[in-house]
C-alpha cells in the first residue's frame, strides 16, 4: 500500500490552475493520483474522508480541513467531481469497496467510519458498503466548509448542511464554461451571415457582406450573452420556471436594447429582418440557456425532457421561418420579388 | 429555486418506511422530513432526480427514474436512441457538464 501526504495549504501556483481550470484551459486532464492520502498527522483513530480524483475537488475539500489530521481516500473518479462521478456510478459503491481493500484502510484504522459526501450517496449505497467491508458509512455535508463544524457536532447535520445552494457567485463561475462551446460555434454562423449578406446579383460581394452583416453578428454575439451569461447570473430574478421562457426573455430583451444601438439599428429598417431578428435571436438565446439545465444544482431530467420536447420543434420552427424571412428580403433587395 | 412542477418520477410508498432515516441525510433539496417515526414528502417539486434516496433505501420504499439533465446529453440521446450521458468524461468540447 502506497500512502500519499496532502495538506491543507493551496499554494500561489495551485490557484492559477484553478482559474484556468475554471475557464476551460486543461479541465479534462485536471487529476490527482487516487488511494490514501494523511493530511496533518492522522492516528489510527482518524477520521476518513473519501473524495474524488478531480484536483479541483480534492482541493475544495482539504482547504476546509486546515487544523485537523485525518485520512482521505480518493476515488478514481477519471477526473471528475463527485456529484458528476456518482450520476455516472465511478464515484460508486464498487469503487470505493475496491479502494478499501487497496489501501489495508481495515489496518490504518481501528474504528470503521467512512465520511462520504453527500452529493456522493447518488452513487453510492451505504448498506452495501457495510456489507462488504464493515464500514458503516455517513454521508457528511454538501459543502466541504461544514465539516469542521459537522464533526464538532458529533457527526450531526442540519438541513442547511445537507440543502445544495445556487448563489449567483456559485452560478458565475460556471459561465465561462457556458461561453465556451458557444464561441465555438460562433465562426461558423458568422461565416453562414457574411455569405447570406454577401451575396448579390454580381456574386458575392465583401463590402455588403460586411455592412449588411456586422449588425447581425453583433445580434449572434449578444443572443450568446443573454442565453450563456445573464440568464444564468440572473436565473432566479429571470420569471418564469422554464429555462428555456428564461433565456427567451433574456434574449428578447438583449435583441431590443441591441436594436437601440446606431450600428444595429440600421438593420431593423426593413420589416423582414426585423422579424427574422425577433423570431431568431431571442430562440438562440434561449436553446442556449436550456444547455444550462446540465449545470444547475436543481433541475432533473424530466423537466429538461418536457423542455426539449416542446421547444427543439420551435427552435427548429424559428431558424426556418427566419431563414425565409431572410430569403425574402434578398428577393425584395434583388428586385425579384 | 424550484423548476418544472409537476415532472419529477419521485415515488414514495410511506408504508414500507422503516424509518431508518437515509433519505432525510442523502437528498440535497430536503424533499424527505421525519414525521411520526416514518420519512414524509415535503415538497415533490424540489425534487430534482438524482436517485441518492432511492439508491439509499433498504426498504425499496422510494423509486425514481434518475439520470443527468443536461439538455445536451438528452438531445443526443434522443438522436441516437441511447441513454442521455453527459460528455464530462470524454475529450470532446460538448461544453456543459453535470
Amino acid at each position: 500500500m502506497q500512502l500519499m501526504k496532502t495538506s491543507a495549504e493551496i499554494s500561489r501556483s495551485e490557484r492559477w490552475e484553478h482559474f484556468k481550470c475554471r475557464t476551460g484551459a486543461f479541465r479534462d486532464k485536471y487529476l490527482v493520483a487516487p488511494g490514501l492520502y494523511a493530511l496533518g498527522e492522522p492516528d489510527e483513530n482518524a477520521d476518513v474522508l473519501i473524495s474524488a480524483n478531480y484536483k479541483l475537488s480534492f482541493d475544495a475539500l482539504r482547504q476546509e480541513l486546515k487544523g485537523l489530521s485525518l485520512w482521505i481516500l480518493v476515488l478514481d473518479t477519471k477526473g471528475i467531481n463527485v456529484w458528476c462521478a456518482a450520476g455516472k456510478g465511478t464515484f460508486g459503491t464498487d469503487e470505493l469497496v475496491r479502494r478499501i481493500g487497496e489501501a489495508g484502510l481495515d489496518e490504518v484504522v481501528r474504528h470503521r467510519r467512512l465520511m462520504v459526501p453527500q452529493l456522493g450517496a447518488v452513487g453510492v449505497n451505504a448498506a452495501e458498503v457495510r456489507r462488504r467491508t464493515g464500514f458503516k458509512v455517513s454521508f457528511g455535508p454538501v459543502r466541504a466548509s461544514d465539516i469542521p463544524s459537522y464533526m464538532r457536532a458529533g457527526y450531526k447535520k442540519t438541513s442547511e448542511m445537507s440543502t445544495i445552494r445556487f448563489k449567483m457567485m456559485d452560478r458565475l463561475v460556471l459561465t465561462p464554461m457556458e461561453m465556451n462551446p458557444v464561441l465555438k460555434k460562433y465562426p461558423w454562423f458568422a461565416a453562414g451571415i457574411l455569405l447570406l449578406f454577401g451575396l448579390q446579383r454580381e456574386g458575392i460581394l465583401f463590402s455588403s457582406a460586411w455592412d449588411e452583416g456586422l449588425p447581425f453578428l453583433l445580434l449572434g454575439l449578444a443572443a450568446m450573452v443573454a442565453g450563456a451569461f445573464i440568464t444564468p447570473v440572473l436565473l432566479p430574478f429571470i420569471p418564469f420556471r422554464s429555462f428555456s421562457i428564461k433565456g427567451l426573455i433574456t434574449g428578447f430583451v438583449m435583441v431590443f436594447l441591441a436594436s437601440l444601438v446606431p450600428v444595429i439599428t440600421r438593420s431593423q429598417d426593413d420589416a423582414l429582418l426585423r422579424a427574422a431578428t425577433f423570431l431568431f435571436f431571442p430562440a438562440v438565446s434561449s436553446y442556449i440557456a436550456l444547455q444550462f439545465t446540465g449545470s444547475t444544482t436543481y433541475t432533473g431530467m424530466s423537466g429538461v425532457k418536457k423542455e426539449l420536447r416542446i421547444g427543439v420543434p420551435l427552435y427548429i420552427g424559428a431558424a426556418a421561418v427566419s431563414l425565409l424571412l431572410l430569403v425574402a428580403f434578398k428577393l425584395g433587395d434583388w428586385g425579384i420579388l | 429555486m424550484k423548476y418544472l412542477a409537476d415532472v419529477t418520477t419521485l415515488e414514495y410508498d410511506i408504508g414500507k418506511c422503516t424509518g431508518c432515516r437515509r433519505c432525510v441525510e442523502v437528498c440535497p433539496h430536503g424533499v424527505f422530513a421525519m414525521e411520526d417515526k416514518r420519512a414524509a414528502i415535503t415538497d415533490r417539486d424540489k425534487c430534482m432526480e438524482c436517485g441518492a434516496c432511492a439508491l439509499n433505501c433498504e426498504s425499496g420504499a422510494i423509486a425514481v427514474d434518475s439520470g443527468v439533465g443536461c439538455a445536451a446529453a438528452i438531445i443526443t440521446g434522443m438522436l441516437t436512441g441511447s441513454e442521455p450521458t453527459c460528455g464530462c468524461d470524454s475529450n470532446d468540447d460538448s461544453g456543459s457538464c453535470c
